[in-house]
């Protein structure tokens, strides 16, 4: 069996101004090859205007077992969210 | 448990993503039918690349190319949604190469002409888009992903088919023949593209129990029909089935018998092109090891410098 | 009688199209699914040039189509440069033709966007856009097979070495040329050479892989003169054009 290649995930910015979003990921061996294979995949029909490309390694997911507990303790902090709030009638531009 | 739980998120139509708890079994279904769809993404390259040398026109060689190039992306991001079950592109080339990972058999039939271009975007990409459509409710949320991007591009795809059917079939005498004898031969083996009728398909419990798939087999085959007729009789094309007729009760065209042993004797490996289709790839992928072996000795040498 | 112009916009279509038609040959045995992709996109890109460049000459001919001059010329008719329709070879083959041309390619484009024929000009600029993407790629295969592993430095340099005696017709002026330079239309192709040398050279010099001698070198694309290699191309891409010459496609 051969080695496996490297995989790299990319992240397009489709219009300057956005933020950049997962698009999928791409084998390189480089980092120049990385770019220009996700350039090559994922731009084909004008969807970027930047892309980031980083090995699968270096990113760290959260496990899914660990969602209650990174996740549920923001449920009931509602005082986050502008809507707990009550204006007074008739109160404008806030 | 965990099965319980992973039953109820498939209920309430939750997508389970890669780090989720998932049967076992329910991720052997998915790498098989993933890495089927991708190889055949990616075997399907083949029999319309056969004609992108020979394309009539320039533009028809362009959009042809490009047509081609979006199955090989296709296959990419299958490839993509498959590893992220815990199995890598190479291992899934392998099985290929091996004889372990099937594609679809459609890939295994010639294309004689160039109104086969036509017949193949036309039935064939309309076929798997009737499936991908469908896919793109998929429980596994790569899969899932994989498929909506995989929708968007492949919109042209029919389009283009059938662009090139409906010109030739008001050119000239031989152009319309050509484009007759191209639906001749594609027809049966487009219809059979959904597999085995349900009563002969046995994982088609446990996929719908999973949404993995979302609809059987008959009921995409059937859409597909529906879909297809109307457009055949536009163009002034005969579909070679004496037994097609509306059916008003039912509300679909009743159509006739497939023969699934042709169809079992190609997916067994005894098509027309079964052996040239693998070889191909085989061929392809060794000739490359040296300039795959060249990328990784290079990047290695520059990671030292880095360091 | 043909307009000088008109011929001159026809190379420069020819070898786009030659060269895309040989891309195109790659697609679905690239030696990895990516680098398929990417040979598709170039190929895309010289068949756009092509076609760009023939809509051209289609309009100052007046007589052909774009697709009538691609397709129903023949060998003799055909001027694109002898480089472009050599053989791909193994990927290293593909590599240093392409590497080669494209470096040509992105000087030309460069002066020929200064070019007094508006349309010229134009196409010039979107050409150079996309050749200047295909040199990055090409150049940065070079050096990933020329530094990569023994076998893939032999490989490419054999390859360097076979392609070397096409690189010299590149530079070429004729009469027409010369004559559409001193309009302000054309470029000096001679000109181009000095550059050429040094971007090559360093190049090489990065990739590991030493420069050939020029020993034989070829010449005859300008004249429609060339290898066998261009007979079999064309036979196949004009043959549905050719062998159903009433039909619409």
């Amino acid at each position: 069996m051969a080695e496996n290649a490297t995989v790299w995930e990319v992240f397009i910015q489709s219009k300057n101004g956005l933020a950049h979003k997962h698009a999928g990921n791409v084998h390189a061996d480089d980092k120049v090859m990385a770019l220009e294979n996700a350039r090559e995949l994922y731009t084909r029909r004008n969807e970027g205007s930047c892309i980031w490309v980083v090995k699968s390694e270096y990113i760290i997911s959260s496990e899914t077992e660990d969602s209650e507990a990174f996740f549920d303790p923001s449920n009931d902090k509602m005082y986050r969210h502008p809507t707990f709030y009550t204006m007074p009638e008739g109160s404008k531009h806030i | 448990m965990n099965e319980i739980k992973f039953q109820e998120r498939i209920d309430a139509e939750k997508k389970i993503e890669p780090k989720d708890w998932m049967p076992d079994a329910y991720r052997k279904h998915l790498i098989r039918q993933i890495s089927q769809h991708a190889h055949s993404e990616i075997i399907g390259m083949q029999p319309e690349g056969n004609w992108i040398t020979r394309a009539p026109s320039l533009r028809a060689k362009m959009i042809l190319l490009a047509k081609v190039q979006d199955e090989a992306g296709h296959g990419l991001y299958l490839y993509s949604a498959c590893e992220t079950l815990g199995i890598s592109r190479e291992e899934l080339v392998q099985q290929l190469h091996d004889g372990k990972a099937k594609y679809s058999s459609i890939f295994n039939y010639p294309t004689l002409s160039w109104a086969d271009m036509g017949a193949v975007g036309w039935l064939v990409d309309g076929a798997a888009i009737v499936n991908q459509v469908s896919l793109q409710r998929t429980s596994y949320g790569p899969y899932s992903r994989g498929m909506v991007k995989i929708c968007k591009e492949e919109s042209f795809h029919q389009r283009q088919g059938y662009e090139i059917m409906a010109e030739m079939a008001k050119g000239t005498l031989e152009q319309k023949a050509m484009a007759q004898d191209a639906l001749n031969r594609f027809w049966w083996p487009s219809i059979m593209m959904f597999g085995p009728q349900d009563s002969d398909s046995p994982r088609t419990g446990n996929a719908m129990k999973w949404k993995i798939k979302r609809q059987t087999n008959d009921d995409l085959r059937q859409d597909f029909i529906n879909k297809t007729v109307g457009q055949a009789e536009l163009i002034g094309l005969t579909i070679p089935d004496p037994d097609l007729k509306w059916n008003a009760e039912r509300g679909h065209y009743d159509f006739g018998e497939m023969d699934w042993d042709e169809f079992w004797s190609v997916v067994n490996g005894n098509g027309p092109c079964n052996k040239q289709r693998l070889a191909h790839h085989k061929k392809a992928h060794d000739e490359g090891q040296w300039v795959r072996d060249a990328a990784k000795a290079y990047a290695k040498k520059q990671e030292l410098v880095a360091n | 009688m043909m307009s000088s112009l008109f011929t001159y916009t026809l190379r420069i279509a020819d070898s786009s199209l030659i060269l895309g038609q040989r891309m195109s040959e790659w697609c679905s045995k690239g030696p990895t699914l990516e680098e398929d992709i990417a040979m598709s996109n170039i190929s895309l890109d010289m068949f756009g040039q092509a076609n760009g460049f023939y809509q051209y000459a289609a309009q100052l001919d007046g007589l052909k189509s774009a697709d009538e001059l691609a397709f129903r010329r023949n060998e003799r008719e055909f001027f694109n440069h002898q480089l472009v329709e050599q053989e791909n070879g193994n990927f290293g083959n593909t590599i240093v033709r392409n590497f080669l041309h494209d470096t040509f390619n992105f000087l030309f484009y460069t002066q020929l966007a200064n070019s007094k024929d508006e349309t010229l000009s134009a196409l010039a600029h979107k050409s150079l856009k996309e050749v200047k993407y295909h040199l990055r790629h090409s150049s940065n295969w070079l050096v990933r097979l020329g530094d990569g592993t023994k076998e893939s430095n032999a490989k490419t340099q054999v390859a360097l070495n076979e392609l070397w005696m096409y690189t010299d017709e590149i530079f070429e002026m004729d009469t027409l040329d010369t004559e559409l330079f001193n309009k302000g239309i054309a470029v000096d192709n001679s000109a181009l050479k000095s550059d050429w040398d040094a971007m090559i050279n360093n190049t090489l010099a990065k990739a590991k892989l030493i420069r050939p001698e020029d020993e034989y070198m070829a010449t005859g694309g300008k004249k429609g003169l060339h290898t066998e290699y261009l007979g079999f191309i064309l036979s196949e891409m004009q043959y549905l054009q050719r062998a159903y010459p009433n039909a619409k496609w």
